[in-house]
C-alpha cells in the first residue's frame, strides 16, 4: 500500500509536488500555531486566574479543556458589524494585514536542526520586516473605524510600534554580530556548547530589551496603551465584533508566541538541549531538539502573562520615554562593546 | 490653510472607567486635555425630595443607596441628625458599634476604591485581591443587619439590633470541597466579633499585599506622582474634605476635630500627605485603612467587654421589642404608630456632618414639627471633588484623565443623589 502511494506520488510531475510539499509543510506549522494560539488563551485565563485567586474557565468540558473552542464558535458566528461611514474595504483590510504577518513570519523560524520551511539567509531581515508590518493593520483598523477611541488607540499604537520597532532591531542586530549570520539556524548553531555559550549572557542587556521590546510590539500589558481598556476602551479594535476581531486577537496570541520563539531561538540557543556539556546529556539525548525550543518558549509566554497580571499600565509618553531615551542608547553601547569583543575573541562566545 | 481644531471626545457614561454613569466632555489636543466637562446627573433619583414625603425612619433605607459603598456611614449622618433635632442620645454600646460600623465601611469603601483606581491605572489584580476581602466586610454587614449592603442598621436612638452571638457559616455545596468549606469556615466559628477579631488579624497582612504590588512599583509611581497636585489652600477653596483634602497637606478630620459617638475615646491617627498628588492620596487612604483596623480592634474589644442594651428605651422612637408587644397593649400601639406615622421631630433645624471615607457627608435637616422633614438637604463630599476635575485633569494626558478620576474616588449616587 505504502509502496503504491510512494511510486504514484513519484511518478507525479515535480512542478506539481513542490507546491504540494511546500502546502502540506504550511499546514504542519499552522494548525498546531493555531491551536497553540487557542491553548495560550486558554492558559492565560487559568494562569492569571490563579493569580488572582480565582479559578478561571471550567465549565465547558472537562476542566473548562473545551473554552477556547466554545470562544471560537461563538466568534465565529457573530456578525461582523460594519461601522456607518466606516470605510469598508480598509475596514475589512487591516484584520488581514494584522494576520497575514504574524502567520509569514514564522517561515524561517528553525524548529529544530533543518527543520524550517524555508532556510533563508537573510531570515532575520525577514522576521524584521514582517513584524514591522504587523502595525498597518493596527493603524489602518483604528483609522478605517471612523472611532475617535479607534483613532487614538491607532496614534498610540504607531508611534510606539515604531519607536520600539527600532530598540528591538539593535537587539536582533546584536544576536546577528554574535551568531555571524542572518539565517536563524546559524544563530542557533553558533551558539552550541552549554547554557552558558547561549548568547543570552554576552548580549544580557539586549535580551532583556529584546523581550522587553516584544511585549511593547505585541501591545501587551504594561504597554497595552493602544488597546488602553481603562482609557480608550479597546482601542483601534473598538468597532470590531465576531471573526473580524477574532482576526486580531488571533493576531496578537500568534505574535506573542513568534516572539517568545524568537527570543528562544536568539538568546537561548533555540532547539539546543540545556544539559549540552554536562553529564545530564546522556540522560536527555532522546528529547527531540523542537521540544526544548517549545518549553523555552513556553517560559517566555508565561512571563507575558504573569506581566499582565502584575504591571500597571504604562502611560503612552512614557513608554515613549522608555523606547527612545532608555532602550535604544543601551542597545547602541552594547553594540559597540560587543563590536570589541568580537574583535578581541572574547573567549568562549566569539571565537 | 486646513482649521485645527482640537478633538472632543464623549467619555462616558458607557465607559470602563467612568466609575458608574460619569459622563465627561473631553477637549482634547492630541492626547492632552485641555478642558474636562463633567456631566451629571444621570442617576439622579430625587432622594431629597422622596424623604420629604415619607416619615422620617422610611428614609433611612434611601441614604444607603447614596453611596452605594459606603452604606452604613451615610445612615450614620442621617441618624445624627434626627437625634440631635430630638435630643436623645442612644447607648454607649450601640455608639461603639456604630463607630465599629463606620470604620468596616470606611475598609469597606477604600478597597473598592483601591481595587477601582488600581484597575483603571491598569494593575488589575489588586482590584480581585481587594474583593476578596470585602467579601468578609459583607458577611458582617449581612450578619448585623440582613443585607449585604443596603443595611438600614443605623436607627434614631441605637442600631436595630445587638451584634448576633453566632457567625453564619457557608453550606456544603457540590462545588466546595469539605477541605475548601473547612477553609471557609474557619474564622466563622465564633460569634460576629470573632469573625471582626480574625479579620483585623489578617487585615494588615492584605494591605501588605496590596502595598507589594503598587506602593514601590515604578510604573504605579509614574503613573500617580505629581498627577492632579492640589495646593493645600486651593484644596480648601474648593470644598474638599477627606482623604482628598489630607493628601494635600491639611489635617482635617472630623473624627478628630468634631468627635462624635465614641471617637475621642479611641485612639488613631490621622495621615496626611505633603504633595497633594494622586500618588499621596493613595498613601492616605491606605494608611486610613490601618487606622481603620486600628478602631475596629478597639471597638471589638469594648464591645466584648460591655454588654448591654443598644437601643434608647423610648418607645415614641424606638419599636418595642417583639415579645412585649404580644402581650402589652401600650407596646401595640406604639409599634403600630411608629411604623404607620412614624414619630415627629421638634420644629428646629440641624446639620449632622460624619467623616465618611470619602470626606465630609453631612444632612441638614429642616423639621416644621411633622412626621415628615420639611426639607433635607445632602452634602455630599463626591460633588465638590468631581468639581475640581477639570481643574485636576487640565494639561494632563488622557490615561492621567483615568487615574483622577480613580483617586476622587466618586461615585454616583451620592453625587447625583
Amino acid at each position: 500500500m505504502t509502496a503504491t502511494l510512494l511510486e504514484f506520488w513519484n511518478g507525479l510531475p515535480e512542478d506539481f509536488r513542490i507546491p504540494v510539499l511546500i502546502l502540506l509543510k504550511i499546514v504542519a506549522i499552522l494548525v498546531p500555531l493555531m491551536l497553540s494560539v487557542a491553548y495560550l488563551t486558554f492558559a492565560e485565563r487559568k494562569i492569571i486566574g490563579y493569580m488572582q485567586i480565582r479559578i478561571g474557565p471550567q465549565r465547558v468540558g472537562p476542566r473548562g479543556w473545551l473554552q477556547p473552542i466554545a470562544d471560537a464558535l461563538k466568534l465565529l458566528l457573530k456578525e461582523i458589524i460594519v461601522p456607518a461611514n466606516a470605510n469598508r474595504f480598509l475596514f475589512l483590510l487591516a484584520p488581514v494585514l494584522s494576520i497575514g504577518p504574524a502567520l509569514a513570519a514564522w517561515s524561517v523560524m528553525p524548529f529544530g536542526h533543518g527543520m524550517v520551511l524555508a532556510n533563508v539567509d537573510a531570515g532575520l531581515l525577514f522576521l524584521l520586516a514582517l513584524t514591522s508590518m504587523g502595525v498597518y493593520g493596527v493603524i489602518i483598523a483604528g483609522w478605517a473605524s471612523n472611532s475617535k477611541y479607534a483613532f487614538l488607540g491607532a496614534m498610540r499604537s504607531a508611534a510606539q510600534m515604531v519607536a520600539y520597532e527600532i530598540a528591538m532591531g539593535f537587539a536582533l542586530v546584536g544576536a546577528l554580530m554574535a551568531g555571524g549570520s542572518l539565517n536563524l539556524g546559524k544563530i542557533v548553531l553558533a551558539q552550541q556548547g552549554g547554557v552558558l555559550h547561549w548568547f543570552w549572557l554576552p548580549l544580557l542587556p539586549l535580551f532583556f530589551i529584546y523581550f522587553i521590546s516584544g511585549v511593547a510590539e505585541t501591545n501587551r500589558a504594561p504597554f497595552d496603551v493602544a488597546e488602553g481598556e481603562s482609557e480608550i476602551v479597546a482601542g483601534f479594535h473598538v468597532e470590531y465584533s465576531g471573526m473580524a476581531f477574532a482576526v486580531f486577537f488571533l493576531a496578537e496570541y500568534a505574535n506573542m508566541i513568534l516572539i517568545s520563539t524568537l527570543a528562544a531561538v536568539l538568546f537561548l540557543g533555540g532547539w539546543l538541549s540545556p544539559f549540552e556539556g554536562t553529564g545530564w546529556q546522556a540522560y536527555v539525548n532522546w528529547v527531540p531538539g523542537t521540544v526544548w525550543l517549545l518549553l523555552k518558549a513556553a517560559g517566555f509566554l508565561f512571563l507575558f502573562l504573569w506581566f499582565r497580571a502584575t504591571f500597571p499600565r504604562y502611560r503612552y509618553d512614557q513608554i515613549m520615554r522608555l523606547g527612545w531615551k532608555v532602550f535604544i542608547p543601551i542597545t547602541i553601547v552594547w553594540l559597540f562593546l560587543e563590536g570589541f569583543a568580537i574583535l578581541f575573541h572574547l573567549q568562549p562566545w566569539f571565537a | 490653510m486646513p482649521e485645527i481644531r482640537n478633538l472632543t471626545m464623549n467619555f462616558g457614561p458607557q465607559h470602563p472607567a467612568a466609575h458608574g454613569v460619569l459622563r465627561l466632555v473631553l477637549e482634547m489636543d492630541g492626547e492632552v486635555i485641555v478642558r474636562a466637562d463633567p456631566h451629571i446627573g444621570l442617576l439622579h433619583r430625587a432622594t431629597e425630595k422622596l424623604a420629604e414625603s415619607k416619615p422620617y425612619n422610611q428614609s433611612i433605607g434611601y441614604m444607603d443607596r447614596l453611596d452605594y459603598v459606603s452604606m452604613m456611614c451615610n445612615e450614620h449622618a442621617y441618624v445624627l441628625a434626627m437625634e440631635k433635632l430630638l435630643g436623645i442620645e442612644p447607648p454607649l454600646r450601640a455608639q461603639y458599634i456604630r463607630v465599629m460600623f463606620d470604620e468596616i465601611t470606611r475598609i469597606l469603601n477604600h478597597l473598592l476604591w483601591l481595587g477601582t483606581h488600581a484597575l483603571d491605572v491598569g494593575a488589575m489584580t489588586v482590584f480581585l485581591y481587594c474583593f476578596r476581602e470585602r467579601e468578609d466586610l459583607f458577611d458582617c454587614y449581612e450578619a448585623v443587619s440582613g443585607a449585604r449592603m443596603h443595611a438600614t442598621y443605623y436607627r434614631p436612638g441605637g442600631v436595630y439590633r445587638d451584634l448576633p452571638e453566632r457567625m453564619p457559616q457557608y453550606q456544603p455545596s457540590r462545588w466546595r470541597s469539605a477541605r475548601d468549606l473547612k477553609r471557609m469556615n474557619r474564622a466563622r466559628q465564633g460569634s460576629l466579633l470573632d469573625f471582626i477579631e480574625d479579620f483585623t488579624e489578617r487585615f494588615p497582612r492584605y494591605i501588605e499585599e496590596y502595598e507589594a504590588l503598587l506602593t514601590e512599583n515604578r510604573i504605579w509611581k509614574q503613573r500617580t506622582v505629581g498627577i492632579g497636585v492640589v495646593s493645600p489652600e486651593r484644596a480648601r477653596q474648593l470644598g474638599f474634605t477627606g482623604p482628598m483634602l489630607r493628601g494635600s497637606g491639611v489635617e482635617w478630620d472630623l473624627r478628630k476635630k468634631q468627635p462624635y459617638e465614641v471617637y475621642d475615646r479611641l485612639d488613631f491617627d490621622i495621615p496626611v500627605g505633603t504633595n497633594g498628588d494622586c500618588y499621596d492620596r493613595y498613601l492616605v487612604r491606605v494608611e486610613e485603612m490601618r487606622q481603620s483596623n486600628r478602631i475596629v480592634r478597639q471597638c471589638v474589644e469594648w464591645l466584648r467587654a460591655n454588654p448591654g442594651p443598644v437601643m434608647v428605651a423610648d418607645h415614641k422612637v424606638a419599636p418595642p421589642p417583639r415579645e412585649e408587644m404580644k402581650a402589652d397593649m401600650e407596646a401595640l400601639i406604639h409599634h403600630f404608630k411608629l411604623f404607620t406615622e412614624g414619630f415627629c421631630i421638634p420644629e428646629g433645624e440641624t446639620y449632622a456632618a460624619v467623616e465618611h471615607p470619602k470626606g465630609e457627608f453631612g444632612i441638614y435637616l429642616i423639621s416644621d414639627g411633622a412626621n415628615k422633614p420639611y426639607r433635607l438637604k445632602i452634602r455630599a463630599p463626591g460633588f465638590a471633588h468631581l468639581a475640581a476635575l477639570d481643574e485636576m485633569a487640565r494639561g494632563h494626558m488622557l490615561q492621567d484623565c483615568v487615574a483622577l478620576i480613580g483617586t476622587l474616588d466618586v461615585v454616583f449616587g451620592e453625587i447625583d443623589r
